[in-house]
């Protein structure tokens, strides 16, 4: 219990005192994960859309792949993109291992299949509303599919939690392809895995607490969003 | 719209890479020991306020270590595990092995040390109380260094523990941290660097129970990664770093870093 | 209520309508034929009535009007030419139940509008003029689907306006609405047909389909069982189905 206690002292005080050694960690976990989610997104969503609102062949195996791929674990995720990066892999020459835009690369790799799968769920309910009324309306596919996930936007924000969840704690994977390094690469998560091992428990404790926090705030700021957007559609 | 979004996106991906940054900078690919110890903290200020050079850790096991530089995604390997970094040497990876720094292992366990180690004077003796108790021993089980060194232990003390795998003998398969809040988690003994010990912030009521035998002595090795094999390695910059830890300056910044009064590594480079 | 509805059909005048057919047109579903041999033919009269007791195939058949559903057997044409993208253009549907986009009022008139290509510019002064349509420019901001159900009516009529249909197919649009609403939404069929597009309407309120309908086409059976002007329908049917709907003594 002694543990408990100084963890939370600790994390107010690092807060406290500005830490800017915890800033930058802070920082660099929300921009890694915040960009790997926007590209989760760019491709998720879309791709999720089409899964739920067209027929094509190859599209149920696609959609098995997508829930599949949610399962994955980081570090399984973590080797494949490192062996990519690597200077020994087809993407060595680029240089990106041990870098943010790896780790980028890794969660954006983590996040998309969930992405996919949630979105496709979400916009097949509305696509079994919606589907007749954008018929009688003439919609193009392109407009079908853009006016579905434009209609599925609140429910899109939670499954962009979801996925930013999902990157935000994970640790497998940027761990090997970032390497952990310190103002280089170092994250929350890696930074509590790194604590833990040095037996600093308290502390780790303390970022895993400060770590909560970023998370609580991040889904209270994209909750109250939805909520006040949906009162103001007054969605039925 | 979409395309504005890419747009962004793409920009976000340029800003984030700092391989875009001009200040030169070198990858060590470390044994954990030297980071876990806050070593690296009190090394590389120093050496970047004299060279500018940036050294960034990625701090693995030894064997893990290995495997990243053989990959070329390393400009200096720092490990210890003396005939592993002899081989690779010798198959053309890196340049030349070079002896920095030695400390010791030592046997850590349970305050009331039921094997009774504390009695016994020699690693062998040690190591055959242990399987004969039974007593709960934590194992690395990594292929890392302390790892490598342990197995060598057991296996000139005629015991083969790995038949006991899962009961009394427990490979943890993670780092010289992680394999420690194991052992004072389950009350079972372990082997580990002295400077992890020392600066390890989680002993509970663990102790030392054996050290200060010859056969405990633990060699860190530095190897410049050989830019002949490698052709994206920073051969000069990791050349300086390693000559400025050979140096006589280097070597004096090893002998002085200290924690709770108590040097850590001792410089042994000729 | 003055209004412009000069775009809607600009080139209204001396200019006949859309006519759509129906030739032998079949309909199955598990086996059984919903609609059968249905011959049908939409063009003479401002507003064709459709009527009929349920499971006659009243709303099918609408939907096969306006192509939202093809048919198993036989041809849907409209103008003369099967039915295609560029003729369904020209025929609005308007569902029993609205599905209104989640977005405001005039939002969901910029959607419908965007739908036809039309450039940002002439979108604003026609969502303005859909809006006093449908007597909805205090609620433009409103969220549509916030609306009262003889609102969401109107809306979901004038968006389909918005396509400027020659033919509009209304499908029991005051099904679930008080006779207040009902009125509103009556005044604006007759404001749709002042304006020139031919109306086709579904419903089961006689007393609406006296005071609507010019002529009027009874379904029985997935068949077509009377079609006759409104006049002739009320005082003397001609088919022994609709003598009996009238009576309320054909349930099914």
């Amino acid at each position: 219990m002694q543990d408990f206690t100084q963890a939370f002292g600790e994390a107010f005080s690092l807060v406290a005192a500005g830490d800017a050694e915890l800033f930058g960690i802070v920082s660099l976990s929300l921009r890694v994960t915040l960009t790997a989610l926007v590209i989760a997104c760019l491709i998720g969503l879309p791709l999720g859309a089409v899964l739920a609102a067209t027929r094509f062949p190859g599209r149920r195996g696609l959609s098995v792949l997508a829930s599949a791929l949610m399962g994955l674990p980081p570090v399984v995720v973590g080797l494949l993109v490192y062996m990519m990066l690597s200077s020994a892999g087809p993407l060595g020459p680029l240089q990106l291992l041990y870098t943010p835009t790896a780790m980028i690369i890794a969660q954006a790799v983590l996040v998309t299949p969930i992405v996919v799968a949630l979105t496709q769920q979400v916009i097949e309910t509305l696509h079994a509303e919606y589907d007749e009324q954008l018929r009688i309306m003439g919609l193009s596919k392109l407009e079908t599919l853009s006016t579905l996930l434009w209609e599925a936007r609140f429910s899109l924000v939670t499954v962009a939690l979801a996925g930013f969840g999902r990157a935000v704690a994970e640790v497998g994977a940027v761990m090997i392809v970032g390497g952990n390094i310190a103002h280089a690469t170092r994250v929350m998560t890696t930074a509590i895995a790194l604590e833990t091992s040095k037996g600093e428990l308290a502390l780790a404790l303390a970022l895993g607490l400060i770590l909560l926090a970023i998370s609580l705030a991040v889904n209270a700021a994209a909750m109250t969003l939805r909520r006040s957007a949906h009162a103001a559609a007054a969605v039925a | 719209m979409f395309n504005r979004l890419l747009a962004m996106a793409a920009a976000t991906l340029l800003t984030a890479s700092p391989t875009l940054a001009s200040e030169p900078f070198i990858i060590v690919q470390s044994t954990t020991s030297t980071a876990n110890s806050g070593l690296y903290d009190h090394l590389l200020p120093m050496f970047r306020s004299k060279t500018g050079i940036e050294v960034r850790v990625v701090a693995v096991g030894t064997g893990q270590a290995i495997k990243n530089a053989q990959n070329c995604d390393g400009d200096v390997l720092l490990v210890h595990a003396e005939s592993a970094e002899e081989t690779f040497v010798s198959e053309g990876y890196g340049t030349l092995r070079t002896d920095l720094m030695y400390n010791d292992f030592v046997f850590v366990g349970p305050k009331d040390d039921p094997a009774g180690l504390a009695e016994l004077s020699g690693v062998e003796a040690a190591l055959n109380a242990i399987a004969q108790a039974q007593a709960p021993f934590a194992s690395r089980g990594d292929d890392s260094g302390t790892h490598k060194k342990e197995t060598t232990l057991w296996r000139s003390a005629g015991v083969d523990p790995t038949e006991a795998s899962g009961q009394w003998y427990r490979e943890t398969g993670s780092g010289m941290g992680a394999t420690l809040n194991v052992a004072v988690g389950m009350g079972a003994y372990t082997m580990t660097d002295r400077a992890t010990w020392i600066a390890f912030g989680n002993k509970g009521d663990h102790r030392i129970v054996l050290e200060g035998v010859s056969e405990l002595f633990n060699q860190y090795g530095v190897v410049p990664v050989n830019p002949e094999r490698c052709p994206n390695v920073k051969g000069a910059p990791a050349q300086t770093f390693v000559n400025w830890l050979i140096s006589s300056e280097g070597q004096e910044a090893i002998a002085a870093y200290r924690r709770e009064g108590q040097q850590l590594f001792f410089p042994n480079a000729d | 209520m003055p209004f412009d509805f000069s775009f809607v059909r600009a080139d209204l005048s001396g200019r006949d309508c859309l006519p759509i057919e129906l030739s032998e047109v079949g309909v199955a579903k598990g086996g059984r034929a919903l609609i059968d041999d249905l011959n049908l033919s939409i063009g003479s009269g401002r507003r064709t009535v459709l009527m009929g007791p349920n499971g006659a195939g009243k709303s099918l058949t609408l939907r096969l009007l306006q192509g939202a559903i093809a048919p198993d057997k036989g041809v849907v044409t409209a103008g003369g030419r099967p039915l295609d993208a560029s003729n369904r253009k020209r025929i609005g549907l308007v569902l029993q139940r609205p599905i209104l986009l989640r977005r405001s009022v005039r939002a969901n008139l910029d959607h419908a509008l965007r739908a036809q290509r039309v450039a940002a510019s002439a979108r604003r002064d026609q969502i303005e003029e859909l809006l006093t349509l449908a007597g909805l420019e205090h609620r433009a901001d409103a969220p549509a689907r916030g609306l009262s159900g003889g609102e969401q009516q109107r809306l979901s009529i004038v968006r389909a306006l918005a396509a400027e249909p020659d033919v509009l197919l209304l499908d029991e649009p005051t099904a679930s609405l008080d006779p207040h609403a009902t009125q509103s939404i009556e005044r604006l069929i007759d404001q749709t047909t002042e304006a020139g597009v031919k109306v086709v309407l579904v419903t089961h309120d006689c007393g609406q389909a006296r005071r609507l309908a010019d002529e009027v086409l009874f379904l029985h059976q997935g068949r077509l069982a009377e079609h006759t002007p409104a006049a002739t329908f009320f005082k003397n049917p001609v088919s022994e189905p609709a003598r009996a709907y009238l009576a309320g003594r054909l349930v099914l």
